[in-house]
């Protein structure tokens, strides 16, 4: 064994040439484990993680690095994620998408279809997924369109797309309106056993808004988007879950009352999950101040009181898991007036920071934080990730919990700029990111 | 000299009471120019206004122009087509390429709420704003009030009873505002679609009856309904507003004997005013005109001039 201290010349672990690195906390979710020890990783894989780990010695000929004060986490999983390639590749493409990622600790993400040409046929998900293996540093998933070019009328080939590496179905940004089209589609979907993730809004209710309605959006003079365009398609959907029985993952709510929806078809046996975006759990309507479009996203930021109950709803575990519903945008769609402006945050390198401030805040714990940003969303997608069980594929990302630093928007990998937290000060920061064994990323200056 | 620390004029919001009183005094200083007969000044000579309206307002424009004009400036209208696809770039775009004319200052109206403000960090010279979507006009703000004030000799404690389409309109944003600011009590009345979410926590009595809302007010403020939205969207059709909602004569007698009668412009008559009231002996909706006129005056009076600038802001 050799020691280093961690350092970003450090050579990055060969395949083959076991890593142990010592001194750490390890949260591992999956197992409900939470203490100091050891993590060996050998061939891209974990061969062991926790207290006993460097039981039975270190690996001949490994490389030892002390982790002292820094915690080992399964790598994120961000099941939300939109890029611009192809299409728009000057907004981001999967390999700056993928280094933003391993940025923010996310080892494995899932693209949106919401591409141009829109991913809804097997040679898009094909095309998708061999960018990823070749360009990108982490695993890149694909979500295929529900419905062809995202149009909610007809689905698409959900069996040779599923079978073409496709990890569920959305229909991104689009909510689908038809009601006999959904419950189509899901009850085709079942026995695929894939995911139909979805976002909802109402097309009449919600039409023209682009704020969440109530007093700051009337001083603004901005039209409001009512909470019930948010809840009423979401408890549609949720009796079309049942209906059919397939599984469902509302995929970004906002409000506490489709957290309770979603409870309710829990109870009643469907197979549903809920899906947060960071931002929805860390900002609210009152950021957007004198017009800032960077904070115009999609569901709108809801009220402090409504952002309160969410992070509670997740430190109780009704939402399952947060994404970082990281969708860049350009100068061109967001130096706008307000009610023009894209809506979209990037999210990938902030994710995990903002996430923290849950947990230093008390109002979440570290393990229940983890399991909604890596354990439970592999689970839910099917993702080999979101462990440092033995045997798992050694995805895991290296934070200090007390590290302050500032966002600046000139340090962002992303190729987009649009984050509603430059001049942020976090507490907590990813120090190096592993995927399959291989460093990509380390933050240590 | 009073301080008025703003470089651009984007709402009534950031002004403070006795900002408010400035532009109020200034302006019926400028009422008197308007009224000689040598109604030309070089109070702003060698300065340029440029009037940015991506809407079309004939009145709001030329109520402008002659306020330039008649300080002296140069004044220069362009008004940009509204291509609803791509208006914010044609916003910042045009914006920019104005701003390296060195103008001095920019009025803008545009459809879009925010416009003035995004526009005002984007160029170096002062904005003024001439209606931004559905968020603030100000200058019509302060002209009710100088109209107000000039009729009724003060603005505390008076009743005003803002009526109509409340929830499309920057005119009742912009007015509560400033009035709540002065001391005035201000009520809105309306059928509830044309009030906005939150209406009850913005400093206002609601009333959906104009008997109810009307009775005892110093000042009924009626605004103008957009034709697209009288037939079956916000209200089921003309004749059913103008029966609950329509200024007439029978329903301007709950107001105080002397309560003055107005209206922004450009009125629909049989819409949401009676002629009889439009054209009554009540009706200072022509004066309002004339106060347009001095208010800009005194605002780019106030803008303009180095020595009312203190830190900017």
């Amino acid at each position: 064994m050799t020691d280093t201290v961690l350092a970003p010349d450090a050579a990055p672990a060969q395949a083959g040439r076991p890593l142990a690195l010592t001194n750490l906390r390890i949260v591992d979710p999956a197992r409900n484990l939470d203490e100091t020890g050891t993590v060996l990783i050998a061939e891209g894989r974990i061969l062991a993680a926790g207290r006993d780990a460097a039981n039975q010695g270190l690996p001949e000929g490994g490389q030892r690095i002390d982790c002292t004060d820094l915690v080992a986490i399964p790598g994120l999983v961000d099941t939300r994620v939109f890029v611009g390639e192809p299409g728009a590749e000057h907004r981001e493409t999967i390999a700056s998408a993928a280094r933003a990622a391993a940025a923010g600790g996310i080892t494995s993400f899932v693209a949106m279809p919401d591409t141009d040409p829109v991913i809804d046929d097997v040679a898009l998900i094909e095309f998708l997924l061999k960018t990823g293996r070749d360009k990108a540093v982490v695993n890149v998933h694909a979500a295929a369109a529900l419905t062809r070019g995202l149009h909610g009328e007809e689905m698409t080939e959900l069996g040779l797309l599923r079978e073409a590496g496709a990890v569920c179905f959305t229909n991104g940004r689009e909510p689908i309106h038809d009601t006999l089209v959904l419950r189509r589609a899901m009850t085709y979907a079942r026995d695929f056993d894939t995911v139909i993730a979805l976002e909802t809004r109402d097309r009449y209710l919600g039409a023209g808004g682009v704020m969440n309605e109530g007093l700051l959006a009337s001083w603004l003079g901005l039209a409001g988007i009512p909470r019930e365009a948010e809840i009423i398609p979401l408890e549609r959907d949720l009796r079309i879950a049942s209906l059919t029985k397939a599984r469902y993952h509302a995929a970004k709510i906002s409000l506490p009352e489709s957290v309770e929806a979603v409870n309710a078809a829990k109870a009643r046996g469907a197979k549903v999950s809920a899906g947060i975006s960071i931002n929805h759990l860390t900002l609210n309507e009152n950021d957007i101040g004198d017009y800032r479009t960077f904070f115009k996203v999609s569901p709108p930021l809801r009220a402090e009181d409504d952002r309160r109950a969410m992070v509670e709803a997740l430190a109780k575990g009704e939402i399952d898991i947060i994404s970082s519903s990281h969708d860049p945008q350009d100068v061109d769609t967001k130096r706008l007036p307000f009610a023009d402006a894209a809506d979209g945050a990037i999210g990938l390198e902030t994710m995990l920071a903002a996430a923290l401030r849950l947990h230093h805040s008390g109002e979440v714990p570290l393990m229940r934080l983890i399991d909604a940003l890596s354990t439970r969303p592999a689970r839910i997608f099917g993702l080999d990730a979101g462990t440092l069980a033995p045997g798992a594929r050694a995805d895991l990302t290296l934070i200090d919990l007390e590290e302050p630093w500032v966002v600046a928007r000139e340090q962002l990998l992303s190729r987009s700029k649009n984050t509603p937290f430059e001049n942020a000060r976090f507490t907590g920061r990813v120090v190096e990111t592993y995927v399959g064994g291989k460093r990509v990323h380390t933050g240590r200056a | 000299m009073s301080h008025f620390p703003h470089r651009h004029l984007l709402g009534i919001k950031g002004l403070t009471e006795p900002e408010i009183t400035l532009l109020l005094d200034r302006a019926d200083e400028a009422v008197q120019i308007s009224r000689q007969a040598q109604k030309k000044t070089s109070t702003l000579r060698g300065l340029t206004q440029i009037n940015l309206f991506f809407e079309a307002s004939t009145r709001t424009q030329s109520s402008f122009e002659l306020a330039g004009k008649r300080l002296g400036a140069d004044v220069m209208n362009m008004s940009v087509g509204n291509s609803s696809v791509k208006k914010g770039e044609t916003l910042i775009d045009t914006a920019m390429t104005l701003n390296a004319m060195h103008p001095d200052v920019l009025v803008v109206r545009h459809s879009s709420a925010g416009a003035a403000a995004l526009l005002a960090q984007k160029v170096s010279c002062s904005v003024v704003n001439a209606g931004d979507g559905q968020h603030e006009h100000p200058t019509q703000a302060l002209l009710d009030a100088l109209t107000i004030r000039r009729a009724k000799g003060k603005l505390s404690r008076i009743i005003v009873a803002i009526c109509g389409d409340v929830l499309h309109s920057r005119v009742a944003r912009s007015n509560i505002l400033l009035l709540n600011r002065m001391g005035a009590r201000v009520r809105v009345v309306a059928p509830a679609t044309l009030l906005p979410a939150g209406i009850a926590d913005m400093s206002v009595e609601v009333f959906h009856s104009m008997e109810e809302g009307l009775k005892d007010a110093d000042v009924v403020m009626m605004l103008r309904l957009q034709r697209e939205r009288m037939a079956g969207s916000f209200v089921p059709s003309v004749r059913e507003y103008f029966r609950y909602y329509g200024l007439d004569a029978e329903k301007l007698k709950a107001a105080k004997e002397d309560a003055l009668v107005m209206h922004p412009g450009p009125m629909n008559r049989g819409v949401e005013i009676a002629s009889e009231v439009a054209d009554g002996p009540q009706s200072v909706i022509e004066a309002q005109v004339e106060m347009g006129v001095a208010v800009r005056m005194a605002v780019m009076e106030t803008l303009l001039l180095s020595e009312n600038r203190g830190p900017r802001s």
